[in-house]
């Protein structure tokens, strides 16, 4: 058998990590800059790696988050335009009728003049909050939290279980509903207006009440919260470092996503949480027997996509503390922004987690059958 | 394996206020299960077999409270000191209701769910899901999402979920009386594989006995607070107070020792076959002949007659009130009740009817039957307008059921859902009664006043969710009679139900069928079908594909034909009491 140079990698999924990590640092990367053009890149994208690397049957989240993006900037655009905004351009496009406000509500006024200027800050600062809302729907369209959820710290197992749980009891409450809805008719009601959903509540909630109880049977008759073989103390010790680390990277991202936070809230903090959650996962795992069915493996895919999703992060990141032209374009007066070549590259860096992650094997086979 | 000493349950009925009397469940358990067996747990309804079972792995007293006298041990380990999840590794409990007891949401998933808590190396449990994968046939549904399953592909799942664990015993509560029957085969082979292959010990309650007993090893008998030790079946069955058709054939016939299975009780009933062919002489000749109905009408006439004629005269007086509609209808028979013409019916993108025409006129008891998904259940709804059809035309009593107001059609076609609970909103059953009286606009006392009638001495200020499975379906009857609708209309009712719950079932749907009701009933249930129905339409893919007297479509049908008739093939008898009628007019 002859074997080719450079064997494709086989198809697999990508370890749903991996994928979060590229969409937080792409998310950063869009969360630093009111650049449209960069803005849009990002969407792009975004966009592109879900069509190339999202497994076939998985529900395209991008879609409905793009849409509630697109809803966000026409918001803040119309809000800017009744109520005014922190930018005084000079070029008025129209005037809407002012109501005089008392002199306490100062920055604040309804209707007036609506200026360009002003129009289109409010329009970046929307496309900004889109392109970071299209990368967490893309992020959830190529790894959904779901299969995230399964690297919980062995420390959290059990809380990890809970939210897997609530996560199926969601849409089995809903399919409730409209089956007690639909028996209301029986007994010729509409099942329509307020009192009728008053009387929907009591059978539902009943349901799952008793369906709780089952479950809760069959979970304790499969060994759910078994004794594990740690002690009070070092439960005690990692349940603390696991919620001081989860603290800290909350902390931390925040400070890194909001650009006007203390410098010291930012990166230091997100390290500092890491480091405390490693520690947990340590502490914790060396005592707790228990074991996870089919992990996806961590390998040379992981690492180059999760590079990829950090370099236009920590590229624009460091553009935008140093002040370079072009991350944050000039608002009055209005221009064109400029397209400064070196961060267009970073963000197209993201890209290369297409080609760089295997593909799906649902998706590859569609494509067999195709070609 | 299992071993219970002198075991009793009992619970505080008044979980208030110190100690009130204890109600005891049952007492006296005394048995020891070797290794290997199938032990079948019987008995009624509420006669505490499912909290026989919850002792096995510890249940009970641990997770539900109440007090175990007695000793309960298991692979050597003492339940007293063992919690259900320490016994994780010796017994797998699969509960009632499989959907409620799964965790995760994938197939693949929630069989390595148990193994990942027990903490089983990865390895050995990647090995250990492909082989349970294996042994109960689930291979090519693995990645799939559990809510998407068939019943009977659930049941499996729930059971591969508890085997991957690596326990030596399996109990079972109510694993096939979901299922329709060829569903309910598929999960029963699997459990006889287990035994045999594997030699899985395993302990399961059921009511629909005729599924199981020719399966079984012991048995153990449960009824008014005392437990029998494992009994041989056979022996069990002699003094039962449930039994399968076929039992009752051969307790009737006095067959010793008694055939447990159809293929036993074949191989006894050559003369039978013989004897009634001669008695009917050559009007039988074979399944299917229009001599076929005969024997129905003779049930008709002759065991419940007393019943009906009693029943019939306090029928129409309390129905002067309740029933004027119904009851002109059995005076001048009119048109068809129920009658759809090429309804077609979408759900969720699937054709789940298509082109079923069907008439149902008064008096008629028809059987829906059809696996699950057949589009059963989705016939009755539209019958009430609870779902709008794509094409086609539906009348209920005149009324078109998509357009007209749901306080309009409830007065010409009243559905009992699968889950009479769905009905049921109220605290007290008397409330209940109460409210259905206000929803329907019908005189104060109208609904207390069925519910009487059909299913006497529920005391009404009992809570409808502590009803037995029997009295709750009685109650969500009563609560759909109240506004005389022409149509009655049932799904399902007899999941749940044990033989005694289901003979009175049977009795009330005969007696508003002779007071000039039209009655449709979907169901698995072939006994009950054969029982009371006078026409049997069997649905498939969203289609007719067959309408005709019970006798000529229940007999001819492989997955569908009673006991009876397999026995008795090809004469057309479908009930016991068929043959035994026909054996008395012989002599």
């Amino acid at each position: 058998m002859r074997r080719l140079p450079h064997p494709a990698p086989l198809p697999r999924l990508l370890h749903p990590a991996a994928w979060w990590v590229w969409g937080a640092g792409l998310a950063v990367a869009a969360s630093r800059t009111t650049n449209p053009f960069l803005l849009v890149l990002v969407v792009a994208v975004a966009g592109w790696v879900v069509l190339e690397r999202r497994e076939k049957g998985v529900p395209n989240a991008f879609l409905p988050f793009l849409v509630v993006g697109l809803f966000a900037i026409g918001l803040r655009v119309v809000m800017v335009a009744l109520l005014g905004g922190g930018v005084t351009g000079r070029v008025v496009l129209f005037r809407l009728p002012e109501i005089p406000l008392p002199q306490w509500t100062s920055g604040v006024r309804l209707g007036g003049a609506v200026t360009l200027e002003g129009v289109l800050a409010a329009a970046y600062e929307g496309l900004r909050l889109a392109a970071m809302l299209a990368c967490l729907g893309a992020t959830n369209a190529l790894a959904s939290p779901r299969r995230l959820l399964r690297y919980v710290p062995a420390t959290l197992y059990e809380v990890g279980t809970a939210v897997v749980v609530a996560l199926t009891f969601a849409p089995q409450l809903v399919d409730d509903a409209l089956r007690v809805r639909a028996a209301r008719r029986l007994r010729g009601h509409s099942g329509r207006g307020l009192a009728e959903i008053g009387r929907l509540a009591v059978p539902v909630l009943v349901g799952a009440l008793e369906r709780s109880l089952h479950l809760a049977a069959s979970m304790e008759s499969r060994g759910y919260g078994r004794a594990v073989r740690r002690t009070r103390s070092s439960a005690a010790l990692a349940g603390a470092l696991t919620l001081l680390g989860l603290f800290g990277v909350v902390t931390g991202l925040y400070g890194v996503l909001d650009g006007t936070a203390p410098l010291l809230l930012g990166a230091p903090m997100l390290a500092a949480g890491s480091l405390c959650a490693a520690a947990a996962l340590v502490v914790g795992a060396r005592r707790d027997p228990r074991t996870r069915y089919r992990r996806d493996p961590w390998q040379g895919a992981e690492w180059l996509v999760s590079a990829a999703g950090l370099v236009p992060g920590v590229v624009l990141a460091v553009a935008a503390a140093s002040g370079w032209p072009g991350v944050v374009p000039q608002q009055v007066p209005a221009t064109l922004p400029s397209v400064p070549l070196a961060l267009v590259a970073a963000i197209a860096v993201a890209a290369l987690a297409a080609p760089l992650a295997p593909v799906p094997p649902a998706l590859a086979l569609a494509r067999e059958r195709a070609s | 394996m299992i071993r219970f000493e002198d075991v009793a349950v009992s619970y505080d009925t008044d979980a208030g206020a110190g100690r009130g009397p204890e109600r005891l469940v049952f007492s006296g358990a005394t048995f020891e299960v070797p290794e290997g067996e199938l032990v079948l747990v019987v008995g009624p309804t509420g006669s505490g077999k499912s909290t026989l079972l919850r002792c096995v792995n510890g249940l009970v007293p641990h997770f539900s409270g109440g007090t175990l006298h007695g000793r309960v041990t298991v692979a050597g380990r003492d339940t007293r000191s063992h919690r259900p999840r320490d016994l994780a590794d010796v017994v797998g409990f699969v509960v009632q209701d499989p959907v409620s007891s799964f965790v995760t949401d994938t197939v693949e998933d929630e069989i390595a769910y148990g193994m990942e808590a027990l903490g089983v190396d990865a390895l050995a449990m990647r090995r250990r899901v492909e082989e349970t994968l294996d042994v109960l046939g689930l291979a090519d549904v693995r990645a799939r999402a559990l809510r998407e399953l068939s019943g009977g592909q659930q049941q499996r799942v729930a059971i591969g979920a508890v085997l991957a664990a690596g326990p030596r015993i399996l109990v079972l509560d109510e694993p096939t009386s979901a299922l329709d029957p060829v569903a309910a085969e598929d999960v029963l082979a699997a459990l006889n594989r287990l035994v045999h292959d594997l030699g899985i010990t395993v302990v399961v309650a059921e009511h629909r006995l005729e599924r199981v007993i020719h399966h079984a090893d012991r048995v153990v008998l449960v009824g008014d607070g005392s437990v029998s030790g494992l009994l041989d079946p056979a022996e069990a069955m002699l003094s039962s107070s449930i039994f399968p058709p076929v039992i009752g054939l051969g307790r009737a016939l006095g067959w010793t020792p008694l055939p447990l299975s159809v293929r036993d009780a074949r191989r006894r009933a050559h003369d039978l076959r013989q004897s009634l062919a001669n008695a009917s002489g050559a009007a039988v000749p074979g399944a299917g002949s229009a001599a076929g109905g005969l024997p129905t009408e003779g049930t008709a006439s002759t065991l419940p007659t007393d019943a009906s004629r009693v029943a019939l005269p306090t029928d129409a007086t309390a129905a002067t009130a309740v029933a004027p509609a119904a009851v002109a209808a059995t005076d001048s028979p009119r048109g068809p009740v129920v009658q759809t013409d090429r309804l077609a019916v979408r759900r969720g993108g699937v054709v789940a009817l298509r082109g079923v025409s069907l008439s149902v006129g008064p008096g008629e008891v028809v059987a829906l039957m059809g696996r699950n998904g057949a589009g059963k259940s989705t016939l009755l709804a539209s019958l009430v307008g609870q779902t709008k059809p794509a094409a086609g035309t539906i009348r209920v009593g005149g009324l078109d059921p998509t357009r007209a107001k749901p306080a309009q059609v409830v007065r010409h076609a009243g559905l009992v859902p699968q889950d009479p609970s769905l009905l049921l909103y109220a605290d007290s059953v008397a409330q209940e009664c109460a409210a259905a009286d206000h929803d329907f606009g019908v005189p104060h006392g109208s609904t207390a006043a069925v519910l009487e009638r059909i299913a006497p001495g529920i005391p009404p200020e009992q809570h409808p969710r502590e009803l037995s499975e029997g009295q709750r379906v009685s109650l969500a009857l009563a609560v759909v009679l109240a506004s005389a609708p022409e149509a009655v209309l049932l799904d399902e009712p007899t999941r749940g139900l044990d033989y005694a719950a289901k003979r009175r079932l049977l009795q009330l749907l005969r007696r508003l069928a002779d007071a000039g009701h039209a009655v449709v009933v979907a169901t698995h249930d072939v006994e009950l079908a054969a029982e009371v129905a006078t026409r049997v339409v069997v649905l498939a893919e969203g289609e007719v594909v067959a309408d005709g007297p019970a006798p000529s479509v229940l007999s001819g049908s492989p997955a569908f034909a009673p006991q009876v008739a397999k026995i008795l093939h090809p004469l057309a008898y479908l009930t016991v009491k068929d043959v035994v009628a026909a054996l008395g007019e012989a002599s």
